[in-house]
C-alpha cells in the first residue's frame, strides 16, 4: 500500500531531454519527498544554466547559436514553471526553495522571468484576492488537494477561494469527472473539454484541457480539428453547439443520433462534462486575463449577438466548425418552443435520478455543487448584515433560467424586476450566454458597492443555474428517448 | 368504530366488480384520488381535471372540472385528493402555491369552492382529516404545512418544518391528533394537530428526498416512507425511537407507496423516473415483488387502491396520459416467473444447487445423479441445511464436489505461474515455456512452443549437430517427434472433440490414424529425453504439412511398437511424422464439420486433402532451405492462435501473442486480440492470480486492455480512531488529529509501504513487519493474533 502516492499525477511533466526535470514529486505531501525533488530541480536547472554560461564564454560557430538557443528556450520554461511555484505553490518550502533557486540563477548572470499580471483575475485587483501562503487552514487543505491533483493552482481556484464550501464541492466534481474512473477514456474527457470551452472562445481553459489532454496520452491530430476526431466525438459536435448556445431545441433525436455509437451512459457522462467545463470557464472568463478584444465589444452590449459574432482565435476555432451558432433570445426566437416547466422536470425529483443511474455517484456530486451554491450565503449585502439574502438569489437563479426557457409555476417574476437593475441583467445575460464577451466596465458597472467576494458569489450562482439549465434540457431529451 | 362502519355500509354488500382496463386521458395525469364509494375517480395534472366513473367495463368522463376560458395556473395541479367522508368535497395543490377546495355539490359549472394562497411555493401535498369534515393540510415547496379549516377563509395553524420543501403530509387514520410529514432533506416528522410550534418527533429516514409516506390502515403507528434513495421503509412510530422494521430495496427513486387494504404486509408503490411499473411488494420479501402491474409507458404519477377494504383493484394515473384498472389477478408475479433452481458451476468443477426445499425433499431418497449415464458419477453430495428465508418460502442448497484430480485445472493454474512472457530472449522464452508445458504433461503444447522458436529465430542459432543427436536419440527411442505429438497428452478441454474423433477412426479402420496412436501411447517415455532443440526442418515440415504424411508413412508403420520398423530411411518419414500430428485449424474445421458421420466417411474426409498438402509440403520445405523469412509462417501462426483459442486454450493464444509480440500482432485482429486478453485475464482473476493477470495487461499492447490496470487506483483509507475518511494525507487524520497507521514494530508512523494482518488489523512498516515474523508468529501488537506473512 502506497499512500499519498496516489494523487500524484501531474499534467504538467513535460519532455526535458536528457536532464528531465520531475516536478511531479513536489505535488507530495511529504516534506522529504518534496525536498528531494526540490534539490533534483535545482541540479538540473543549475546545469543547464552553467552549460549555456560557458556557451556565451566561448563563443563558438553559428551553428551553435541555435541550439544555444533551444537550450535557453528550454531553461526558461524553467524558469517560468519556478515563477510559477514561487508564487502558487501551496507549500512553503517549496515557494521558498523555487525562489531562492530563480535568485541563485540570477546571480549566475542570467535573466530570470518576472511575474507579468495583474493576479489571476483581470477584473478583481490583485491586493483585494487571497495571497497564496495567508490562507487559512480550511484554504490551505483545499489549495493542497488542488495542487496534489493537477500539479498547480489556476486561476478559478484563487478566485473561487473567496467561497472554500463552494470550491471544495467543485473540485470534488472535476476531479472526479475528469480523473476517476468512468465509462469515457481520460482523453476523450479532455477533448469534450476543448470543445466544450471552445465554444465560448476561452483560450485558457483549451489550453489546460489541450495540455491535459496531451499529457493522459491523447492523438495530437485530433488537435487539428474536429473531422480528426473519431466519429463518436464528431457525432457530439452538434450537440455541443445546441447544448451551450440553446439548450432548448435539444431532442430526442439529438440523443438518438449520437447514441447510435455511444452508450446513454457515456453521452451523460459527456454532457455532465460539457457543463462542468462550461462552467469552470464561465467562472474564469469572467475574471481571465483574455485574448479577445473585449473593448471593442462594450460599446455594444445589446442583447441579441446575431450579426456580430467576433472572428474567434485561430487555435481556438479549428474546435467548431458553426461559429455563426450563438445565443439568441429565448422568447425571439422564431421557432416555438413550449416552455419548460420545473414543475413538471426538476432537478431534484428527476434530473439527479437519472444522472446517478446513468453515471453513478455524479448525480449526488452534482446536487450537492447546486445546493451549496445555490443556499450559499453569509447574510450580508455590501455593507449590510443580517440579510435574508435568499430572495435575491432565487431572482438572480429564476432569472437565469428565464433566458432558457425555464418557468417556476410558483414564482412572481415581477420579483426579478423589482431586484435586478438593468446593469445588473446585462451583466448576467452575458455572461450566461455569451461569457467572452465580458468586459471589466460591465464588471464594474453593477452592484457598485458590493464587495469583489459577493460578486465572486453571484458569478457562482450564475454558472451553476446555467448548468442546471443545460441539465435539465438535456437529461429531459434523454428521459423521452429512453420511454 | 364510526369509520369501519361507514365504510362497510359503502362496500353495500355488493361485491367489486370490474376488469383490467385503461382509458385514454387528454394530458398527463399528476396525481388520482378515489371518491369513497369506490365508483369514480379524479385524475389531475397540470392541464387536466377530469372525474371518471369506473364502470363495470371502461371508464366513462362524469365531469370536467377545468372549466373557464383561459385557464389559470390555480388549476394547474400537483396534487388531488378526494375526501373520504364527503363525496362532494376534493382539494386540489396548484403549482403556483394556491390551495383550492371543489364542491360538486354546486349547481353551476364552476365547482371551485374556495381559494387559500397563503403558500408561497408549489403545494406538493394535500390530505384531508380521515374522519372530520373540515379539516384539510397542506405541505409546500416553501417548507410549511398549514392546516386549514374550511369553514374559514385562512389557515388555522401554520406549522414550519425548519427546513426545505414538504414533499408530503398525511393524516394518522388511528391517532386523532397525528399527521407525519415528509421533507426534501431525508427528514420526517411527526406533528400534533394541536401544537403548531414544534414538532413531537423528528429523525431522518432517507438518503435525500422523502417523496412520499403512508400510515398502515390498520397496524397504529406504522408508516411507510419512500425517497430518492430507491428504498422504501416501514418505522414503528409506537415505540419512543421510530424504529425500521422493514426495508425494501426498489430499482428507481419511489414516488409513490400505498398500502395495500386488507394485506398486512403488502404495500404499492411507483417510481417517478425511470421505472414505469408499479409493484406490491411483501415487505417481509424486500427483494422480489410479490405482484406487477407493467401497463404504462411512462412513469406512474398517482396510485390509489380503489376500496379501502377490497386488495384486488388498483388505480394509477401516468404521465403516459392514461388512466388504468389493474386487476390483482392479472398481474404479473415475478416470483412466480424467477427460476425455482439454480445451478452454480464452481472454478474446481464443484457445483452448487439450490431449489425450493418442497423439490428437494422430494428427490431426497435417491441419490442424485446417480442413475446418469453421462455424467460419470464423481460427485459427492454434501447437503447444507437448509436456509428457512423469513418464513415464506425455503429453499436447499447441495454442493457436489469434485473428487480430487478429475478434471481439475491445476495445470492451469501452473501454467500461468510458471509461464514467462517477457524480459528475456525470444528463444529462451519458447524454450521456458516448452519446459514448463511439457513437465505439465502437455507435449502438444510443448512442442508449439518449440516450433515457434524454431520460427521466429534465425536458423542459425539450432546448431545443425542437432540434428544428428536427436536423429540418434530418434533411433534409440522410437519416433521421438510423432510421439510428442501425441493427442493423447492433449489436455482434456483442449482435444476432447478431436479425439474422440480420431478414436472413431481408430477402432473403425485400420489406417494410419490407428497406427500413428498406437505408436504414440508406446512412446510417452520419449517426451522427456526429446529435448527442445528439435531439428528445424522436421518442425517446418510439421507445422506446414498436417497430417498427410502419415499415410505415406502407415505402410512401413505396422508394428509400432517396433522402433526400428519406424524409422527407415533418414529424413522421409521423419517428416511425415511430424507433418501428421499438430492438428491444424483448417484440418480441425473438417473434423469439427463431420463428426457424426461414419467412421469410414469421415476418414474419407480427412484423408482427402492430405494428397494436396503433401504437395505443399515438399514445396515449403525446399523453400525453407533458401531461408524462408519468418513472415511467410505468420498465417500458420495465426490459425495456430486461433485453433487454441477455439479449442478454449485461450492462455496459449495469449501466451503466444505477447512472446511474439509484433511479430504477429499484425496479422491478428484488434477486436480477437482483446476478446482473447479479456477473456485470459478473467480466468486469471476468477483462479486469484492476481500478479499473473496484472502482467498479462501491462504486457498487452491493446489498449483497452492495457487501461484496465490504470482505472481505480485510488486507495481510500479510513481514520483508525474516528472512523471518518482520511482525506488530504494518508497518515494524519484531520479531524482527531492523530497519526492513524502506526508500525506495531517502531511505533512510528508508516509513511510508505504499509503491510497489515488482516485478521487482527495490525501492521506497519514492510520491513519491520517482515522481519518480525521471522521471528515470531504472533502479532507485534501483543494482541495474540496468529498472524501470517505471506
Amino acid at each position: 500500500m502506497r499512500k499519498g502516492d496516489c494523487q500524484g499525477k501531474t499534467p504538467i511533466v513535460m519532455a526535458e531531454g536528457e536532464n528531465e526535470v520531475r516536478w511531479d514529486g513536489l505535488c507530495s505531501r511529504d516534506s522529504a519527498t518534496r525536498e528531494t525533488a526540490l534539490e533534483n530541480i535545482r541540479q538540473v536547472v543549475l546545469r543547464k544554466a552553467e552549460g549555456l554560461r560557458s556557451v556565451k564564454e566561448t563563443p563558438s560557430c553559428p551553428s551553435d547559436g541555435l541550439s544555444n538557443t533551444a537550450s535557453l528556450d528550454e531553461l526558461n520554461k524553467l524558469l517560468v514553471h519556478l515563477l510559477m511555484l514561487s508564487k502558487r505553490c501551496p507549500f512553503k518550502d517549496v515557494r521558498e526553495k523555487s525562489e531562492f533557486i530563480l535568485k541563485s540563477i540570477q546571480e549566475l548572470g542570467i535573466r530570470i522571468p518576472r511575474p507579468l499580471g495583474h493576479g489571476p483575475s483581470r477584473f478583481i485587483p490583485e491586493k483585494e484576492i487571497l495571497q497564496v501562503g495567508s490562507e487559512d487552514a480550511r484554504m490551505h487543505t483545499l489549495f493542497e488537494e488542488s495542487f496534489a491533483a493537477l500539479g498547480r493552482l489556476d486561476n478559478i481556484t484563487l478566485v473561487m477561494v473567496f467561497h472554500p464550501q463552494y470550491l471544495e464541492s467543485f473540485l470534488k466534481t472535476q476531479h472526479y469527472l475528469l480523473q476517476m474512473d468512468g465509462p469515457l477514456p481520460l482523453h476523450y474527457r479532455h477533448y469534450i473539454g476543448i470543445m466544450a470551452a471552445a465554444r465560448h472562445q476561452c483560450s485558457y481553459l483549451v489550453n489546460l484541457h489541450v495540455n491535459d489532454f496531451l499529457h493522459v496520452g491523447g492523438d495530437p491530430k485530433w488537435l487539428n480539428g474536429l473531422e480528426n476526431a473519431p466519429q463518436k466525438l464528431q457525432n457530439l459536435g452538434e450537440l455541443n453547439k445546441v447544448l451551450a448556445h440553446r439548450p432548448w431545441l435539444i431532442t430526442k433525436e439529438h440523443i438518438e443520433v449520437s447514441d447510435s455509437f455511444f452508450e446513454v451512459e457515456a453521452l451523460m457522462e459527456k454532457m455532465r462534462q460539457l457543463q462542468e467545463c462550461r462552467d469552470e470557464e464561465e467562472a474564469s472568463q469572467e475574471e481571465m486575463t483574455s485574448r479577445f478584444e473585449m473593448e471593442k465589444r462594450e460599446s455594444m452590449f445589446v442583447f441579441s449577438s446575431d450579426d456580430e459574432e467576433v472572428t474567434p482565435a485561430r487555435d481556438v476555432s479549428r474546435h467548431f466548425e458553426d461559429t455563426s451558432y450563438g445565443y439568441k433570445d429565448f422568447s425571439r426566437h422564431g421557432m416555438h418552443v413550449p416552455t419548460f416547466r420545473v414543475q413538471d422536470y426538476c432537478w431534484e425529483d428527476h434530473g439527479y435520478s437519472l444522472v446517478n443511474r446513468l453515471y453513478p455517484d455524479v448525480g449526488q456530486l452534482i446536487d450537492e455543487k447546486f445546493h451549496i451554491a445555490y443556499n450559499l450565503t453569509y447574510n450580508t449585502m455590501a455593507m449590510h448584515k443580517d440579510v435574508d439574502t435568499s430572495m435575491l438569489r432565487r431572482a438572480i437563479w429564476n432569472y437565469i433560467h428565464c433566458m432558457f426557457g425555464i418557468r417556476y409555476d410558483d414564482y412572481d417574476y415581477g420579483e426579478i424586476n423589482q431586484l435586478l437593475d438593468r446593469s445588473f441583467k446585462v451583466y448576467i445575460k452575458t455572461v450566461v450566454c455569451t461569457p467572452e464577451k465580458v468586459t471589466k466596465r460591465m464588471y464594474d458597472s453593477f452592484w457598485r458597492q458590493f464587495k469583489h467576494s459577493e460578486k465572486v458569489h453571484v458569478n457562482l450562482l450564475l454558472v451553476e443555474a446555467r448548468v442546471q439549465a443545460e441539465l435539465l434540457y438535456a437529461l429531459r431529451a434523454i428521459t423521452r428517448y429512453m420511454t | 368504530m364510526e369509520k369501519m362502519s361507514r365504510v362497510t355500509t359503502a362496500l353495500g354488500g355488493s361485491v367489486l366488480t370490474g376488469r383490467t382496463m385503461h382509458c385514454h386521458l387528454d394530458a398527463p395525469a399528476n396525481a388520482i384520488s378515489v371518491c369513497r364509494d369506490a365508483a369514480q375517480v379524479v385524475v389531475a395534472g397540470r392541464s387536466i381535471f377530469k372525474i371518471y366513473a369506473i364502470e363495470e367495463e371502461q371508464f366513462v368522463e362524469k365531469l370536467n372540472l377545468r372549466v373557464g376560458r383561459k385557464p389559470s395556473l390555480n388549476l394547474s395541479c400537483a396534487d388531488v385528493v378526494w375526501h373520504q367522508m364527503d363525496e362532494n368535497l376534493l382539494a386540489t395543490a396548484a403549482t403556483n402555491g394556491v390551495v383550492v377546495t371543489w364542491n360538486l355539490g354546486r349547481p353551476s359549472r364552476n365547482k371551485q369552492d374556495q381559494l387559500f394562497t397563503e403558500h408561497k411555493r408549489t403545494v406538493n401535498k394535500v390530505c384531508f382529516h380521515p374522519t372530520e369534515a373540515h379539516v384539510l393540510l397542506s405541505g409546500s415547496q416553501d417548507g410549511f404545512m398549514k392546516c386549514f379549516d374550511l369553514r374559514r377563509k385562512d389557515s388555522v395553524s401554520t406549522f414550519s418544518g425548519q427546513s426545505e420543501s414538504v414533499r408530503d403530509v398525511q393524516f394518522s387514520i388511528r391517532d386523532y391528533f397525528t399527521f407525519a410529514s415528509t421533507f426534501e432533506n431525508g427528514n420526517v416528522q411527526l406533528w400534533d394537530i394541536r401544537r403548531p410550534d414544534r414538532c413531537e418527533r423528528m429523525f431522518t429516514a432517507h438518503n435525500g428526498p422523502v417523496f412520499c409516506c403512508d400510515w398502515h390502515p390498520e397496524d397504529r403507528g406504522w408508516l411507510a416512507t419512500g425517497g430518492r434513495d430507491k428504498m422504501v421503509k416501514v418505522w414503528d412510530m409506537t415505540t419512543h425511537r421510530a424504529k425500521e422494521m422493514h426495508c425494501v430495496q426498489t430499482i428507481a427513486s419511489v414516488a409513490r407507496v400505498k398500502w395495500r387494504p386488507e394485506c398486512r404486509h403488502h404495500l404499492a408503490t411507483c417510481s417517478m423516473m425511470v421505472d414505469h411499473n408499479i409493484y406490491v411488494w411483501d415487505v417481509r420479501r424486500p427483494f422480489v415483488p410479490a405482484a406487477m402491474f407493467e401497463e404504462h409507458r411512462d412513469v406512474t404519477t398517482g396510485i390509489a387502491w380503489r376500496h379501502p377494504h377490497d386488495p384486488s383493484f388498483l388505480l394509477s394515473g401516468s404521465k403516459d396520459s392514461s388512466l388504468c384498472q389493474h386487476l390483482f389477478r392479472d398481474a404479473s408475479q415475478p416470483v412466480e416467473r424467477a427460476n425455482p433452481e439454480g445451478l452454480c458451476y464452481g472454478l474446481f468443477g464443484d457445483l452448487a444447487f439450490a431449489a425450493k426445499e418442497s423439490l428437494v425433499a422430494a428427490e431426497s431418497g435417491r441419490k442424485p445423479y446417480a442413475g446418469d449415464r453421462r455424467h460419470p458419477i464423481f460427485f459427492k453430495r454434501k447437503l447444507d441445511p437448509a436456509e428457512p428465508f423469513a418464513g415464506l418460502a425455503s429453499s436447499a442448497l447441495s454442493v457436489f464436489e469434485m473428487e480430487p484430480g478429475g478434471g481439475s485445472m491445476g495445470w492451469f493454474v501452473d501454467t500461468a505461474e510458471r509461464y514467462a512472457l517477457a524480459g528475456r530472449p525470444l528463444a529462451e522464452l519458447c524454450d521456458h515455456n516448452a519446459k514448463v508445458a511439457r513437465e505439465l504433461g502437455r507435449n502438444q503444447v510443448a512442442q508449439t512452443w518449440t516450433m515457434l522458436r524454431i520460427i521466429y529465430c534465425s536458423p542459425g542459432l539450432v546448431p545443425s549437430a542437432n540434428l544428428n543427436h536427436s536423429m540418434g536419440k530418434g533411433s534409440a527411442c522410437g519416433l521421438p517427434l510423432m510421439n510428442s505429438f501425441n493427442l493423447k497428452d492433449m489436455t482434456p478441454g483442449l482435444g476432447s472433440e478431436t479425439r474422440l474423433d480420431r478414436s472413431k477412426g481408430d477402432t473403425r479402420s485400420d489406417t494410419v490414424l490407428l497406427d500413428s496412436s498406437a505408436t504414440l501411447v508406446t512412446n510417452e517415455d520419449n517426451e522427456e529425453t526429446e529435448g527442445s532443440d528439435v531439428p528445424a526442418d522436421y518442425l517446418l515440415g510439421d507445422v506446414e504439412g498436417e497430417e498427410d504424411e502419415l499415410y505415406l508413412l502407415d505402410p512401413d508403420h505396422t508394428h509400432p511398437e517396433e522402433p526400428e520398423c519406424v524409422l527407415p530411411q533418414e529424413a522421409f518419414p521423419l517428416r511425415h511424422e511430424i507433418v501428421d500430428t499438430p492438428p491444424g485449424p483448417e484440418h480441425l474445421q473438417d473434423k469439427a464439420d463431420s463428426p457424426h458421420v461414419s467412421g469410414s466417411e469421415a476418414d474419407t474426409i480427412s484423408l482427402a486433402p492430405m494428397d494436396s498438402s503433401f504437395s505443399l509440403l515438399s514445396v515449403s520445405h525446399a523453400l525453407y532451405d533458401s531461408r524462408l523469412p519468418p513472415d511467410f509462417f505468420s498465417v500458420l501462426v495465426r490459425d495456430m492462435l486461433h485453433f487454441y483459442a477455439e479449442q478454449g486454450d485461450v492462455q496459449m493464444a495469449v501466451s503466444v501473442l505477447i512472446v511474439l509480440g509484433d511479430r504477429v500482432r499484425k496479422d491478428i485482429d484488434e477486436q480477437t486480440q482483446e476478446h482473447w486478453y479479456t477473456s485470459y485475464i478473467d480466468l486469471l482473476q476468477r483462479f486469484r492470480l492476481w500478479n499473473v493477470s496484472n502482467e498479462v495487461v501491462k504486457l498487452s499492447t491493446s489498449r483497452a486492455v492495457s487501461c484496465l490496470n490504470q482505472a481505480s487506483t485510488t486507495l481510500h483509507v479510513n481514520c483508525s480512531h474516528c472512523k471518518r475518511p482520511m482525506s488530504s494525507r494518508g497518515w494524519v487524520c484531520d479531524r482527531c488529529h492523530r497519526c492513524a497507521s502506526m508500525c506495531a514494530v517502531c511505533h512510528h508512523v508508516v509513511k510508505g509501504l504499509f503491510v497489515w494482518c488482516q485478521g487482527c488489523s495490525h501492521g506497519g512498516h514492510l520491513q519491520h513487519i517482515m522481519k518480525w515474523l521471522e521471528g515470531s508468529s504472533h502479532c507485534p501488537a501483543g494482541c495474540g493474533h496468529l498472524c501470517e506473512y505471506s
